[in-house]
């Protein structure tokens, strides 16, 4: 209470006209300016040099990039719809939403169900266990984990042949085979995300006040119940927030996940496996003639994203307006 | 005195019982002895599965060549053999350059990052400052608008012409708006006004009062941000797919992405000119490999049961809207 009434006071002195620049507020300026610069720089440069799109660009010789840059022909929206008229375009698209779909969708479900079973276990300390070593694959990177898939799928000597042909089955070349690459990326994301998500649920439902529970008790609310009714509303406000989050990037994609488990995105596997962002970084490894279509690709990525957060973020805020992040 | 020991006393009986209800209360709503018997075996299998690939690449990196050859990668081994990592000693130049570049760049990134990262956070927690609403939506916009990977490359490569050189492993990566945001929050909660105003009376400048006040007593948040940071930084490889030709500037995490990269561009070049034989021979044995991988999960898997409750923290932190 005493703190709204300051937070009052202090909004009432500002209004009564205490404009004025003080040195608190150079020295503050001064204290943020690193960071400031470093925002202008490495956020807010590269969606200035998002203008390239734009351009029909050439490397001029003699001169240096950004001469060559300002020389270029603009190109209007040449190079979108060269993109967009593509034919992976199709595929990258589909790729990209369905595997996010199905992702937030997992990586949502899986963790909260976990979450509400692990919180019910007698002894915490195998609770504490299981969340420690569930945690693990979260601090693996992509790569890291390529190899510890490369151990299950390769193609000779890999545990997942050996399986198979110990029970009489013919080995299977797991690299050049795009149908079972859908479920395989499927289970490394959930694998990979899994413990964390679930100690993130676990820590906002083990903040849940006790009483709410022992009040549903003497009503005669079953685990079920409980679980519908109290545990669930109570950690909503984080399961939209990670939702909102997650919708946002759901024209990006986990390029490690895509590129790096794949052993770098084999042939085979392109129709499967390709996404908006594997497009663009395989896309950068083949030189600077296409850059221009390239950071096509990258603006419309971006400016989908950015759709896709306001509008979720604006339905949220109509439905539920104190779980909206804006 | 008497009274003394009979009000502890009552108050010892009082916590008992208390004690005891809240038990009570805990076992009427616990769930039966036999589904937490399931639950814990399911758990126990979760657990297994999210540890497993790691024993069993441990295991592959000290197999001998030979049963690898023979047998396929085998959870027990026909044949233990450290050879792998002789291998790896024998290279130790390249590991340990490799090491040293992730380790300068981890340690490096994680300082500049945490310096800039609060410093912004503490600027905009500060209620009164005029820039604040501003900075607060240069901070913000990132966060739902970026150039994406293309103008990133762009700018850093062929604006700045950083490539090829440390800081375009450290810089990029050094801050970004949810640590911001985290910080910001955490110093918004935990600081009161009556500190700060008192130190400026005493004519404190807001460096000082940063340094020396909000510093030592905000260390939770500087190890949440500095965790983030360290494993960002220790598990990152696209920088250096994207930014690094020179062999000396090539990290433990781009050292195995190149490895697994080499076998790729032969595999897809048969016309190289080698007989499958020479093949084999020039590839990195498949337990050196692993060996490297392992190499890089140890320090994290040690480490990490320490650091978890930070990671906890920093995202409950910012998921309080400030």
């Amino acid at each position: 209470m005493s703190k709204q009434k300051e937070a009052v006071t202090e909004l009432e002195k500002r209004k009564k006209g205490k404009f004025r620049w003080t040195r608190d507020d150079t020295e503050l300026t001064l204290l943020g300016l690193p960071a400031t610069i470093w925002f202008a720089v490495f956020a807010y440069l590269p969606m200035f040099g998002l203008i390239i799109a734009f351009k029909d660009f050439k490397l001029q010789t003699g001169k240096g990039f950004l001469a060559s840059l300002f020389a270029s022909d603009w190109a209007g929206f040449k190079n979108f719809t060269f993109f967009l008229s593509n034919n992976t375009f199709g595929v990258l698209l589909r790729n990209t939403l369905l595997y996010n779909l199905v992702f937030i969708v997992l990586n949502l479900v899986i963790p909260v169900t976990l979450a509400i079973v692990i919180n019910q276990l007698f002894s915490k300390l195998a609770s504490k266990c299981y969340q420690t070593l569930m945690f693990f694959p979260y601090f693996m990177s992509w790569v890291v984990v390529s190899y510890f898939v490369y151990a299950f799928l390769s193609p000779d000597g890999g545990l997942a042949n050996l399986i198979i042909e110990a029970f009489g089955g013919e080995a299977v070349m797991w690299y050049s085979a795009p149908k079972f690459w859908p479920f395989i990326l499927v289970l490394m994301s959930t694998w990979k995300g899994m413990g964390y998500n679930m100690v993130v649920y676990l820590a906002s439902i083990t903040g849940i006040d006790t009483s709410l529970y022992e009040a549903a008790i003497l009503d005669g609310a079953t685990k079920w119940q409980q679980a519908r009714y109290i545990t669930i509303p109570t950690i909503r406000p984080m399961i939209i927030m990670m939702f909102i989050l997650n919708i946002g990037h759901i024209f990006y994609s986990d390029f490690g996940l895509f590129y790096q488990v794949t052993q770098h995105l084999p042939q085979p596997l392109n129709d499967v496996a390709s996404t908006f962002d594997t497009y663009i970084f395989l896309a950068l490894q083949t030189g600077n003639s296409k850059i221009g279509q390239t950071a096509a690709a990258g603006l419309f990525q971006s400016v989908c994203c950015c759709i896709t957060v306001l509008i979720t973020n604006f339905i949220v805020s109509k439905i539920d307006p104190d779980s909206a992040i804006i | 005195m008497a009274t003394m020991s009979e009000k502890r006393a009552a108050k010892r009986e009082e916590k008992r019982i208390e004690r005891e209800e809240a038990e009570a209360g805990f076992r009427l709503n616990q769930i039966k002895p036999a589904t937490n018997a399931i639950f814990n075996v399911m758990f126990a299998i979760l657990s297994f599965i999210c540890v497993f690939p790691f024993f069993f690449v441990l295991m592959i990196s000290i197999s001998s060549e030979q049963s690898l050859r023979t047998n396929g990668y085998a959870l027990i081994p026909s044949e233990f053999s450290l050879s792998a990592y002789e291998f790896l000693w024998n290279e130790r130049g390249m590991i340990l350059q490799s090491l040293l570049v992730s380790v300068g760049v981890t340690v490096l990134g994680t300082i500049i990052g945490v310096v800039l990262t609060t410093t912004m956070g503490y600027v905009l927690s500060r209620p009164q400052f005029k820039l604040r609403g501003f900075l607060q939506w240069v901070v913000f916009i990132p966060m739902i608008f970026t150039g994406g990977m293309v103008a990133n490359y762009v700018v850093i490569a062929n604006l700045l012409h950083m490539d090829d050189t440390i800081w375009c492993l450290v810089l990029p990566l050094a801050v970004s708006s949810w640590n911001v945001t985290i910080s910001k929050t955490f110093f918004r909660q935990t600081i009161p006004d009556s500190i700060i105003e008192s130190a400026k009376i005493d004519g404190a400048t807001q460096l000082t009062i940063f340094a020396r006040i909000v510093v030592p007593i905000s260390k939770p948040v500087f190890a949440t941000v500095a965790l983030f940071l360290t494993f960002g930084y220790w598990n990152d490889w696209l920088q250096a797919a994207l930014y690094i030709n020179k062999d000396s500037l090539i990290g433990l995490q781009p050292l195995l992405n190149r490895m697994m990269g080499q076998l790729d561009y032969l595999a897809n070049n048969p016309t190289a000119g080698l007989s499958l034989q020479q093949y084999r021979a020039q590839m990195p044995s498949e337990s050196v490999r692993m060996a490297i991988a392992t190499v890089i999960v140890i320090p994290i898997a040690c480490a990490y049961p320490f650091f978890q409750k930070y990671f906890i923290s920093g995202l409950t932190v910012g998921a309080v809207k400030g």
